[in-house]
């Protein structure tokens, strides 16, 4: 075996191994040594991911037997087109979102890169993994890392929303393992590919016992995707957190909408015989509730980090609603948009970050201060991102939003959906244009001369992320034919005699 | 046997929501404790409940399924350390915040305050 067939354990091994490095003394000594390490370990995450996207999409589906192990029972790592590309979007976001921190951030605790590191690999192994069990594991991996990275620096404020953020998700946790005690009780596996064959078998008795453990899952899930109502905690531990660590969650709320898709659009999707969408009725209502409510929270958000964390919110209701549309092309129009909406509300928080480190005792709140040494600059990619985020042309958030749109032309859902992912717009672009006025133009004539420069780091990690967004639009053929693809690869899920063939090859 | 299993884990349940439906982070975490404890036993009996049946194939035709105690094993560990985090990030909490309430700051209750008036 050559190392081309270990590439789908990698985005799970070389974080972890690098974290464990990064914590023995002599490089935990050092900040330059673990700045180079991260960056370094972040670009081979990157060039692993993008050759992981290649191998898929020449040869298709990939399956890594842990062990050598044979499925049900032994774990497996299954790579498709679509977690391929979310193994790819967080190294891309990782690598940002370093590069940001190197120039000063990561100086305010310790071991902050071990923690980077530790984060990435629970996000790529819940992207990767298999079976429902190692999703539980490597959710616990992400959101121990999580707890850290969030309160990094300390400070009341993130302890207290630290807090919050902590027992809401041990709650959620304590669920998960219930609902997968319940699906192991009625299904006597965790397999994804094994439960799939096994869901449409089930006896009259176990449907209900069944029904329950999958929609336990969906209130879980739902707490890691910030649904309404178990989104409360979101804009409080986003803004309070420090800017690239709140740049990085902004995958964080993707993998439980990646898990929705996975586990209730697939598994207990249009195959699953008497529990059908199961999920469906309940995910409609909430999916455009997430929408409106979302959307007046923007609306009334006094900073633009608060904003950007209710601009995250209403993303994920416009996702939940590609969700529900329940169709290849609404999938893949999904995935597209999940895609933009995570490099953009990333690159914003990044871009708050910067404002907040210019205004000074204004920070990013919509008042009056004193002008930005830079504002001229920040402003240009405040537009850019606005404009991406809002979901007008030419950026790639038009495109996203548009493809939706049109999946859900000929369905009678488009009485519900056109104006709640219309309007949410338009409430955007009014919020965003206010946020935009208030910041870079009113201000109280001084010049601010003390505040910090942004630093080249800064501006490059920036850069990455925004850059993407135009490379989105002008390669927009071949990124929504490999959405197609993900989305096909998603829709027709895998059974367990072609997993073991695949694994065989 | 099944019967006794079950009462016991639902009223461990039940104590454990009752104490986090408490806003206070000490009453929380004994709350999770109880909680994660019951987690345990439900993740334990979801493979059926056996008696005098050993959970690796040592050749008897008898034995209990593996995976739920592979899978109890995982839980386990898992719970121990988010408790510990927990009960750690609830000590600094209350060092930097001055209470223990969930929220920063304790409640005003209004009749309370009325009664001063």
């Amino acid at each position: 075996m050559g190392l081309l067939d270990h590439l789908i354990i990698l985005p799970v091994l070389i974080p972890f191994f690098v974290a464990v490095i990064l914590l023995f003394p002599r490089f935990s000594a050092s900040l330059p040594l673990q700045r180079a390490v991260t960056l370094s370990a972040n670009l081979l995450l990157l060039l692993v991911a993008l050759s992981l996207l290649l191998t898929i999409r020449q040869q298709g589906v990939q399956v890594y037997a842990l062990g050598n192990w044979s499925a049900p029972f032994g774990i497996v790592l299954v790579a498709d087109a679509f977690s391929a590309l979310m193994v790819c979007l967080s190294a891309v976001l990782g690598l940002a979102v370093t590069l940001y921190a190197c120039a000063g951030e990561d100086k305010t605790g310790v071991f902050f890169h071990p923690l980077i590191m530790f984060q990435l690999m629970g996000i790529n192994g819940a992207f990767l993994t298999g079976d429902a069990f190692n999703l539980f594991v490597f959710f616990e991996v992400l959101l121990i890392a999580s707890y850290s990275l969030m309160i990094h620096g300390g400070g009341k404020q993130r302890v207290q929303a630290n807090i919050h953020y902590v027992f809401l998700n041990l709650i959620g946790s304590s669920l998960f393992l219930f609902a997968l005690g319940t699906l192991y009780g009625t299904l006597g596996t965790l397999n994804f590919a094994d439960m799939a064959d096994k869901i449409p078998q089930l006896g009259a008795n176990e449907l209900l016992l069944t029904k329950s453990g999958a929609l336990l899952l969906l209130a879980v899930f739902g707490l890691k995707a910030a649904m309404l109502p178990l989104h409360f905690w979101l804009p409080k531990a986003y803004s309070t957190t420090s800017t690239p660590v709140a740049a990085l969650f902004a995958i964080m709320t993707k993998v439980g909408i990646y898990s929705i898709w996975r586990v209730h659009g697939v598994m207990f999707g249009d195959q699953a015989g008497e529990l059908a969408n199961i999920a469906l009725p309940w995910l409609w209502p909430i999916a455009i509730l997430t929408i409106v409510i979302g959307a007046i929270a923007v609306l009334a958000s006094k900073s633009l980090r608060v904003l950007c964390s209710n601009l995250v919110i209403v993303s994920v209701g416009t996702l939940l609603v590609s969700i529900c549309l329940n169709s290849q092309q609404a999938t893949s129009a999904g995935i597209y948009y999940l895609v933009h909406s995570t490099i953009a509300c990333a690159a914003m928080f990044l871009l708050a970050g910067l404002i907040q480190q210019q205004r000074g005792k204004a920070e990013d709140r919509f008042v009056s201060a004193r002008a930005m040494p830079q504002a001229a600059k920040l402003g240009f990619i405040f537009v850019l991102l606005a404009i991406a985020l809002i979901g007008m042309p030419p950026l790639s958030g038009f495109i996203g939003k548009a493809l939706i749109l049109q999946s859900v032309y000929s369905s009678s859902h488009m009485l519900w959906v056109w104006p709640a992912i219309l309007v949410s717009g338009l409430i955007s672009l009014v919020a965003l244009s206010r946020a935009g006025s208030s910041l870079f133009w009113r201000s109280n004539g001084e010049k601010n001369s003390s505040a910090l420069q942004a630093h080249p780091a800064q501006f490059l990690a920036l850069a990455i992320l925004v850059s993407l967004l135009p490379v989105m639009v002008i390669f927009g053929g071949a990124v929504t034919e490999y959405a197609e693809l993900a989305a096909e690869q998603l829709n027709s899920g895998l059974s367990l005699q072609q997993l073991h063939e695949v694994s065989q090859r | 046997m099944e019967l006794i299993y079950a009462v016991c884990v639902g009223f461990m349940s039940a104590c454990g929501i009752f104490m986090m439906l408490r806003g206070h982070t000490f009453t929380l975490v004994i709350g999770l404790t109880l909680l994660s404890y019951a987690v345990n036993l439900f993740l334990f009996a979801s493979g059926g409940l056996s008696i005098g049946a050993p959970a690796v194939l040592n050749g008897s035709e008898h034995y209990a399924d593996p995976l739920p105690q592979a899978l109890v094993l995982t839980a386990i560990v898992i719970g121990f350390a988010m408790t510990a985090f927990a009960v750690i990030l609830a000590m600094r909490g209350r060092a930097d915040l001055g209470n223990d309430h969930v929220d920063g700051e304790e409640p005003v209750d209004p009749l309370a305050r009325e009664e001063k008036a």
